[in-house]
């Protein structure tokens, strides 16, 4: 298990945003949530990588109480994440979009950097170099020294997926990867997907409404429904389950897919 | 043309004095959004350090900058830990108020006799100066040494934000604080560096003022603090060329309206500049209207 989420509660004001959520993800695993929006999918994100406190519960990575910990703190443990509407650094460059997840592995301090010491040197030509190897990989080497804000829809939501990969994650958290994109596009995402889970032996928890992917990649689905888990199980499982077709798939997957 | 000549030197000195109190507003602004009102005065306690340090201590000229830098950014990072970080995510106004608040609690506190004295102090010039001429123009060794010191920390600063790790935080934490987080770099940290960063550049500042303009007291700050503020808002404040474009716009006017004008117009002048940019180009010079995020 590498993750644990144990009966965390969030409120804001009088809205129960997370009502006793409880789900634990495999080292390994792709699992997927789902729900109507406002369900509390996303504020579940953002408890999980230390932007809002639990009110009630607790994270736990390796064993590892995550609840009291900033958010740095929790992303140097292995969690990175992507977001719904893109968040780049849209100002600064492709290559220093990736190099800042690289940020908590390098070892040199400001005395160091202006004395130019050869640990400045040796790490900084390190991370460049790590930085280029990720954009390779994603074939975004081409636009390296461009303002993020410059690339292409699709190539955005890749460069915050390797920026995310960048930071060298044991779990990846994706919020709803495949938003604004046709059904072309959600393919090559599904390949990608299944490609970079391998590539960096991923544990991925991906929020998604497009049931095509939920269905097509995903092993296990956890549904939500106002703060709560209301169904979970195989896709095959879910997608026959009365509740979750009350409160999702009656009208989404009609209208998603 | 002579006149006008060495004028225009002048100004280009009282510039780059501006220039390094200008680069701490622009810094502070572009990071936490916070105008740091305060910052004139730790350009003061700059001065005065620097003044113990030769003073009482005989230190070395570069000693004296050390003394000065290192006691201005601790002091920076000390004000940011205790006075703004509480209200990081209060709102901008309690922020501001806060700024103000401090700027006099340090204009006042270190009037006290047992801080530095409410009096004015002549600040002992740490060597002899030196003037030649040519062409008809004078110059000095103070210009020579504010112009050397003050591109010298210019390079070191380019160097920082944009070839170094904290510099690389810097700048993702200016443009987005959460996602910053998210990628592992300590927020607090940056924000405590570039606090200290920046005072560091105002205690530079508080020497080279003292050695050129060599009376100091504790309100010695509000002037230069409120015009190298104008500086950093007439170049785009957030934008470090900005600040330094800004700051010499300022040193020329200024001092182009004392020759030719009055000298009384001098503080008159830069506050119109003030206004005319709120008025025309709120944004400055080199600013970028930021859009907000939906």
């Amino acid at each position: 298990m590498i993750l644990e989420v144990a009966g965390v509660g969030k409120r804001f004001g009088g809205i129960r945003a997370l009502d006793g959520v409880d789900f634990r993800l495999d080292r390994g695993e792709l699992v997927g949530i789902i729900g109507p929006n406002g369900s509390g999918k996303t504020t579940l994100f953002n408890v999980i990588t230390g932007i809002y406190r639990p009110d009630q519960g607790a994270v736990t990575m390796e064993g590892e109480d995550l609840s009291a910990l900033p958010p740095h703190a929790i992303a140097r443990r292995g969690i990175a994440r992507t977001f719904q509407n893109i968040r780049l650094f849209r100002e600064l460059t492709v290559t220093d979009n990736v190099r800042i997840a690289h940020h908590p592995r390098i070892r040199y301090g400001p005395a160091a950097a202006l004395l130019r010491t050869d640990l400045f040197h040796r790490e900084e030509r390190r991370t460049l170099e790590q930085a280029e190897e990720f954009l390779a990989i994603f074939s975004l080497q081409g636009r390296r020294k461009e303002p993020a804000k410059n690339l292409p829809y699709g190539d955005q939501r890749k460069l915050e997926i390797a920026r995310a990969l960048a930071a060298r994650p044991k779990l990846l958290l994706l919020d709803e990867p495949a938003a604004g994109m046709n059904p072309s596009e959600v393919g090559k995402l599904m390949e990608f997907l299944s490609f970079i889970r391998e590539r960096f032996s991923l544990t991925v928890l991906l929020i998604e409404h497009r049931m095509r992917l939920v269905m097509g990649i995903c092993e296990r689905v956890i549904v939500m429904d106002f703060g709560q888990v209301i169904a979970r199980g195989l896709p095959a499982e879910i997608r026959n389950d009365p509740r979750v077709i009350e409160a999702y798939l009656g009208q989404g997957a009609r209208d998603k897919d | 043309m002579e006149y006008f000549l060495q004028q225009a030197l002048n100004g280009l000195q009282l510039g780059f004095v501006y220039a390094l109190i200008a680069l701490g507003y622009t810094m502070v602004y572009g990071i936490v959004r916070l105008i740091n009102f305060a910052h004139g005065d730790v350009f003061m306690v700059g001065s005065f350090l620097a003044f113990y340090a030769i003073d009482r201590f005989h230190l070395p000229l570069t000693a004296v900058f050390g003394v000065a830098v290192g006691g201005c950014a601790l002091l920076a990072v000390a004000i940011e830990r205790v006075a703004y970080r509480p209200l990081r995510n209060a709102p901008k106004i309690a922020a501001l108020i806060t700024a103000i608040g401090v700027s006099l609690f340090l204009e006042y506190f270190t009037a006290l006799h047992q801080v530095f004295g409410p009096n004015y102090y002549a600040f002992p010039r740490p060597f002899r100066v030196v003037t030649w001429e040519v062409g008809g123009i004078v110059f000095t060794n103070i210009q020579a040494i504010i112009l050397a010191v003050t591109f010298a920390c210019l390079l070191v600063l380019q160097f920082i934000v944009y070839r170094t790790r904290v510099g690389r935080g810097m700048r993702a934490v200016s443009y987005d604080k959460v996602t910053s987080g998210l990628m592992g770099v300590n927020v607090d940290a940056v924000i405590s560096f570039t606090f200290g960063l920046g005072a560091a550049l105002a205690g530079v500042g508080g020497v080279l003022y003292g050695i050129a303009y060599p009376q100091i007291n504790t309100f010695m700050g509000i002037m230069p603090g409120l015009k190298a503020f104008t500086a950093a808002v007439l170049g785009g404040i957030g934008s470090i060329p900005g600040a330094l474009l800004g700051a010499l716009i300022m040193g020329q006017s200024e001092t182009m309206a004392a020759a030719y004008l009055s000298s009384t117009y001098r503080d008159g002048i830069a506050f119109l500049l003030l206004i005319g940019v709120l008025l025309w180009k709120p944004t400055g010079i080199l600013g970028k209207s930021s859009q907000e995020k939906v």
